[in-house]
């Protein structure tokens, strides 16, 4: 099976932490375990300040296994408030990418 | 085993605690509540869902909860509290109530709420059955929040408007009339933290990725700040002056939309006149924004067609904010931006049903013209503040708790507090309202958690119903729906139920009418032809075309007066930008700049020794003002009560990164762990409201740490002006901030 992977748009994560609080709801993890977490890269750059953030899924992630298993997007992708991730194929993700600049891919263990 | 069934509801308060209006599924297993997801199919939402509602699970069963009715047994503040049952409870208002009514009036009770959740309708359903025109949202300094804008566009332009996302039709963006702002200024906001004022903050990423360009006005980088063509970053309070200075530009540059002036607004040559006392030069110096810049975004703004500005509460927290927000209002009015697809649209409740009494309008349909006539010879600050008189039916809050020490004109004796935690959150000087309930006979708190003002202050507990319990209704704005009781929790009961019963009792006319909350839903509903049976389970409503509650250019179509002509419902038919209304509420009748109660010019001795800005309430995604610090999933995201400051002042000030810092005025200090970071001017410090420690002792005198965290301790009272709304000065109280001292707690 081709292999799956998660790309992040981050110019349009607004660090809302949505992702976090569902994958936490969707793996029962209690406060302390971290599927995805949301680093706040915000700079004093050129003479500006650039409010950026970047999402970072953990070793527990696991692509949502059990969802994507019945057909679901996974639980971050679905409810991400900014609409800045999607999962699927890893060529096809690097093909939206080319559209998406300020984007990473993110592949699991 | 059992399945899960998924009840498609509504979020509106209790849980995420927010303002509402999304989508969602509600998954049970067992009668228990066991996930939450966003609807997929709902417009407003499209499946997102924010932090505060993925831990609803967390909320709900929170150890903590509130679960049954207790009365105090102890003293105040020593937390004991006894387990009785709701009859014995509701036995108790009744009888204390009634008893104040026979000795002192009806007046004497204050039905005090919080922010605009699903309580306004409930609340001001007891307060008019028991009697009481003292409905008022206690603690709120010089009530700035989101009344003053409206207040400032009713006597405008007769009606509400919003930034148009698509929110008013069933396509959303994809409906063929629609189309994205070409230009959105984000006024005061910052809309990726929350969904404030019923809009769905991440509609304005939408919109960018659909092409519109930013403007930022704010004090503080934000996310969007960064992304703007334009970010001006203000001098807190300052609002008004770069308004005005905006509107000069458009006028003075013939920007404006001369076909639409022409023919549908009034005043055009005295809001000129007013506009050129406000010359870049002098608009510059107030606001700290390079003069260039303020003409670049005005240009921005008024070339761009469609153009729509979202805007924040820190407009009606300026000094005077109703005139900072008539201002504002103009800006859309004389570029003609006003309910065209993707700029300005009004907005009304769909189907013109009423959950939230809104408006004077509303209010006089459900409780008729007459009545409302009568609450206002005893509703605090009808007297003294005309416009407060003409609009809606909110007591005066800083008048209110003036009066619960004072007991003038009239003694003030019990306060029912439904869904506000306003020690912990709100009330501004901290120890005033804190001293006010004191003062009284009998305070009754209804709520979901254990916080500081139930502790301080309560006598008598009612445990609330979460969004997840609860069978309610919304028409803020579009579409219409309502929300099913999903699951029970100990005994909670929602506010509707808790209020029909009471107000039952209080008058029992309504028996006759409304056996169950569902009746009364049923009742509210009927402008839209709809029953609460019809509407649940995710079938939410849309109003049809071409009807008064549905954009566009209702002006054109004579949808928005009642006489059924074109043009708009003011006195005059047209948009008031020289307001006749303000001149008969003696205000003024065209916008104006006065400074901040405290300011470098108006108050410089003071501004020497308390030099930083405080700007308070910036919104955390992860909480709603006073709530969620006990919910685990939430807490760890945003751990600590911050002080934002910049790392220049911070370097001045010997201060580093992770510290624990003091701030402090001549009304005190509080104490906060220091966020170097810069995102924030270096003159401003930005303190997040709403702290209080739910895992410190609760009992007195700590009350989970409120008078060493919380920032309103450091903010007065308002109201700022003459019009009563407006100017309650979160945003612009000076500090100044100092190293935490060797053994200094
Ligand atoms: S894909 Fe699933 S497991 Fe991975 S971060 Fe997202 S929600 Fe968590
Ligand atoms: S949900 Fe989306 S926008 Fe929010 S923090 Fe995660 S990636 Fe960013
Ligand atoms: S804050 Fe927004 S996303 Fe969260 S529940 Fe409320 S309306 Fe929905």
């Amino acid at each position: 099976m081709a292999k799956k992977g998660l790309l992040i748009h981050y110019e349009y994560c607004t660090g809302c932490m949505a992702c976090v609080v569902a994958c936490k709801q969707e793996h029962d993890y209690p406060a302390g375990r971290w599927g995805i977490m949301v680093n706040d890269c915000t700079r004093e750059t050129e003479g500006r300040v650039q409010v950026d953030f970047l999402p970072f899924p953990t070793d527990l992630c696991d692509l949502c296994a059990r969802r994507t298993h019945q057909g679901k997007r996974p639980a971050c992708v679905k409810h991400c408030m900014a609409e800045c991730m999607f999962y699927g194929e890893l060529h096809d993700l690097a093909k939206k990418m080319e559209t998406m600049p300020r984007s990473v891919l993110f592949v699991p263990k | 085993m059992n399945e899960v069934t998924i009840f498609r509801t509504t979020a509106w308060s209790p849980g995420p605690g927010c303002h509402g209006g999304c989508g969602l599924e509600l998954y049970v297993k067992d009668g228990r509540l066991v996930k939450v997801e966003g609807d997929d199919e709902h417009p407003y939402n499209r499946g997102r869902l924010c932090p505060r509602a993925l831990a609803l699970t967390q909320y709900v069963y929170h150890p903590d909860r509130f679960l049954y009715p207790m009365k105090r047994v102890g003293e105040r503040g020593e937390g004991k509290f006894e387990r009785i049952s709701w009859d014995q409870a509701l036995d108790m208002v009744e009888e204390r109530f009634s008893k104040i009514k026979d000795t002192y009036g009806a007046e004497a009770v204050i039905f005090a709420q919080g922010t605009g959740r699903d309580i306004g309708g409930p609340i001001s359903f007891l307060c008019y059955s028991f009697g009481s025109p003292n409905w008022v949202q206690l603690g709120l300094a010089g009530h700035s929040c989101y009344t003053p804008r409206l207040a400032a566009m009713m006597f405008t332009h007769g009606d509400y408007a919003v930034l148009d996302a698509g929110q008013f039709v069933p396509e959303g963006m994809d409906d063929p009339e629609y189309e994205p702002p070409e230009v959105i200024v984000v006024w005061a906001q910052n809309p990726a933290a929350g969904c404030q004022d019923g809009f769905y903050g991440h509609w304005v990423s939408d919109c960018m990725k659909k092409g519109s360009k930013l403007v930022v006005i704010d004090p503080r980088w934000t996310w969007f700040s960064s992304r703007a063509e334009k970010f001006l970053q203000l001098r807190p309070g300052t609002d008004a002056a770069l308004a005005l200075g905006m509107l000069n530009v458009i006028i003075s540059e013939g920007l404006y939309d001369k076909d639409f002036v022409d023919t549908w607004c009034l005043g055009f040559e005295e809001l000129a006149a007013r506009a050129a006392e406000y010359p870049l030069e002098r608009v510059s110096q107030i606001t700290w924004v390079p003069a260039e810049d303020i003409a670049e975004a005005a240009r921005l703004y008024a070339k761009a067609k469609p153009a729509a500005i979202q805007w924040g509460v820190p407009i009606d927290m300026g000094p005077s904010g109703t005139t900072i927000a008539q201002a504002i209002a103009h800006l859309w009015s004389i570029t003609g931006n006003l309910d065209v697809p993707g700029g300005q649209v009004i907005a009304r409740a769909a189907f013109d049903v009423t959950t939230y009494p809104f408006s004077t309008q509303e209010l006089h349909s459900l409780y008729g013209e007459e009545f409302v006539k009568r609450m206002n010879e005893k509703r605090i600050g009808a007297a003294e503040f005309k416009l407060l008189k003409n609009f809606r039916g909110w007591g005066q809050p800083d008048r209110a708790v003036e009066q619960m020490l004072s007991g003038d004109p009239y003694p003030i004796k019990a306060c029912w507090i439904q869904t506000t935690n306003m020690l912990g959150g709100q009330a501004a000087d901290t120890k005033m309202h804190y001293q006010a309930l004191l003062n009284m006979d009998f305070n009754v708190v209804v709520d979901c958690f254990p916080n500081p003002t139930t502790m301080a202050v309560a006598d008598l507990i009612l445990p609330a119903a979460s969004i997840a319990e609860k069978e309610s209704l919304r028409s803020w704005w579009s579409p219409l729906q309502v929300m099913m009781s999903a699951v029970t929790v100990g005994e909670c009961r929602s506010d509707w139920e808790i209020n029909l019963e009471l107000a039952k009792r209080f008058n029992p006319e309504l028996r006759k009418r409304f056996d169950t909350v569902k009746d009364l839903i049923d009742d509210r509903l009927k402008p839209s032809g709809y029953t609460f049976d019809e509407l649940k389970d995710g079938h939410w409503k849309f109003p049809e075309k071409d009807t008064p509650t549905r954009p566009y250019r209702r002006y054109e179509k004579g949808l928005l007066r009642p006489d059924k002509k074109p043009g708009f419902r003011t006195p005059s038919g047209k948009i008031e930008l020289y307001s006749t209304s303000f001149e008969e509420f003696d205000m003024d009748p065209l916008p104006f700049f006065t400074e901040p109660p405290e300011s470098e010019v108006r108050t410089p001795q003071l501004a020497e020794k308390y030099p930083l800005v405080m700007v308070t309430g910036r919104r955390s995604p992860v909480y709603f003002h006073s709530e969620h610090r006990q919910i685990p999933w939430l807490r760890e995201c945003d751990p600590d009560p911050t002080v934002e400051i910049h790392p220049q002042t911070a370097q001045e000030l010997g201060i580093s990164e992770g510290e624990w810092v003091v701030i402090h005025n001549e009304r005190g200090r509080i104490k906060r762990k220091a966020r170097v970071t810069p995102i924030v001017h270096p003159r401003v410090v930005s303190v997040p409201h709403g702290w209080w420690l739910p895992e410190t002792q609760g009992t007195e005198p700590n009350l989970y740490g409120i008078w060493d965290i919380n920032c309103n301790i450091l903010v007065n009272i308002g109201p700022g002006d003459d019009s009563g709304y407006g100017g309650g000065p979160y945003k612009t109280a000076l500090v100044a901030v100092k190293k935490l001292s060797q053994g200094e707690e």
